[in-house]
């Protein structure tokens, strides 16, 4: 039997089609997902991401206790709202997760968390919290839902009170307030400028009716693969899980080796560094026609890698793809599709930015 | 769901087939596989004078979401493919039976569509699948 949000039976008066993802009962799409794609890349759309984990931590040793937990340096989170993405990695550099950690106070940290893994990450969270004394309160009271697009923001804002609107107006990128008894944080999984706002249960049906009003077009899970894909943005699970260390999943940017933070899967990752990291994650663009998708094989002047995230891109109208591959110059890279060689670019990414292709896609 | 035409034959795995009158058999896939499998976004025809048998794999489509065997309903010469579907392979989306049929085959043996299915059995296989 799987979960449902809150909003479970808003999406399916709205004629969802409803898929099980991580075990949860979750919107695919509304009719068309290329459309809500679009909806997103040219005005705004809209997300019931409350499968996902919310989990708050207090004590006086959370800052401590995140030092340890994460690759990224919570030293960075000064100011209150502030935010940062980060692997959890397991002693081996593998990543457990990948999560969005929110600075409160000193006593204070929220984390969100993926939803399929929320049961090992748990387990793992609370086992690694004990000797810092922190407590772990999982927030299922919360909604969420993210508001996306170039219109996102103000859609948004115009339901706010004077107050709340300020100071979520105000949000720099990557930041958070709370107003209106809602936590708005200046983040997102599709490319695109808007908010990710947690919202308590009892009132998740009627904020997000609100938003419709307002002309916020409902988008499913479909939608936000293609979107997150065209951001370059990794999926857990795909793109990255406890077998590849951060290096290996093009996630370099989110690893801190800062002085004095022996955080878990350190050494492994200082070793896999000095010897030179054995894989690397590529981004590919088939400009054939065809669709690049999860398990193809991918050949490269090193030998033979895979395709992890792979797709069709609504914005470029083309395929798009993560691969992971021997590491050293590809050479000329060919995707086996069917049967077929097919030719692809490598290409650096993300291949969409804020509704446009990036240069050299 | 659209209504299922009268004058179609379906296979189990979706596909429909309609005999024109001049003894040529037009292929497409239903209005509920399109449905499955959502926007389309690419089709692989088969090529004209490609011989096909009948329950043999010889066009592909794909959807955002996955790609999807057409299979041949009766065995014979590829005479025609709807070279449309190139760039607007979602017309089988909004046309399913119509201006999204794939490809024409002329049958080298018409006893194969005894086979297939008639609407009201493939309605009812789709009933059964939804149970």
């Amino acid at each position: 039997m799987s979960k449902s949000t809150i909003l479970n039976a808003t999406h399916r008066a709205l004629g969802a089609k409803m898929v099980d993802f991580g075990g949860w009962d979750m919107p695919l799409n509304y009719g068309s997902q290329i459309e809500e794609h679009h909806a997103v890349r040219r005005d705004a759309g809209m997300f019931d991401v409350s499968h996902m984990t919310v989990v708050d931590l207090r004590g006086t040793g959370v800052r401590p206790f995140l030092r340890r937990l994460v690759a990224n340096s919570v030293d960075k989170l000064k100011v209150s709202g502030k935010a940062l993405y980060t692997c959890m990695l397991n002693a081996e550099g593998g990543v457990i997760d990948d999560l969005i950690v929110y600075y409160l106070d000193e006593e204070f940290f929220r984390i969100v968390v993926n939803a399929a893994t929320r049961d090992k990450d748990m387990a793992w969270i609370a086992a690694q919290a004990v000797p810092f004394g922190v407590s772990l309160g999982e927030r299922r009271d919360l909604a969420m839902i993210a508001v996306q697009g170039p219109q996102a923001r103000a859609r948004v804002l115009a339901l706010l009170s004077p107050a709340a609107r300020a100071a979520a107006g105000a949000l720099g990128k990557f930041a958070a307030c709370e107003g209106d008894g809602l936590f708005i944080a200046r983040t997102g999984y599709t490319g695109e400028d808007g908010f990710e706002i947690m919202v308590p249960g009892t009132t998740a049906v009627a904020f997000w009716n609100r938003l419709r009003e307002g002309g916020v077009a409902p988008a499913g899970l479909g939608a936000r693969d293609t979107l997150r894909l065209e951001a370059g943005m990794n999926l857990y699970g795909q793109d990255m899980d406890e077998t590849v260390t951060p290096y290996e999943a093009g996630l370099a940017w989110t690893v801190a080796l800062d002085a004095d933070r022996d955080f878990t899967g350190r050494a492994v990752l200082e070793a896999q560094r000095d010897a030179g990291v054995p894989r690397q994650l590529v981004g590919l663009v088939l400009d054939d026609k065809g669709v690049l998708r999860h398990g193809q094989k991918v050949l490269t002047a090193q030998g033979e890698g895979e395709i992890l995230s792979g797709t069709y891109s609504p914005t470029l109208g083309k395929a798009i793809a993560f691969a992971r591959v021997p590491a050293g110059d590809p050479g000329a890279v060919r995707v086996d599709i069917r049967g077929r060689e097919l030719p692809v670019r490598v290409v650096k990414y993300p291949f969409v930015r804020d509704g446009r292709a990036c240069p050299g896609i | 769901m659209s209504e299922i035409p009268g004058d179609l034959k379906f296979m189990k795995s979706h596909e429909w087939a309609r005999v024109e009158d001049d003894g040529l058999i037009r292929v497409g896939i239903s209005d509920h596989a399109q449905g499955l499998l959502g926007d389309l976004v690419y089709v692989e025809l088969p090529t004209v004078g490609d011989s096909v048998q009948a329950g043999n794999a010889c066009a592909v489509v794909e959807s955002v979401k996955a790609a999807s065997d057409v299979y041949a309903p009766v065995s014979g010469e590829v005479v025609e493919v709807n070279a449309a579907l190139g760039d607007k392979p979602e017309t089988i989306n909004e046309d399913a039976y119509g201006e999204g049929w794939i490809f024409a085959v002329r049958p080298s043996n018409k006893d194969e569509l005894e086979d297939l299915l008639d609407p009201d059995a493939y309605a009812e296989l789709l009933d059964s699948e939804e149970h």
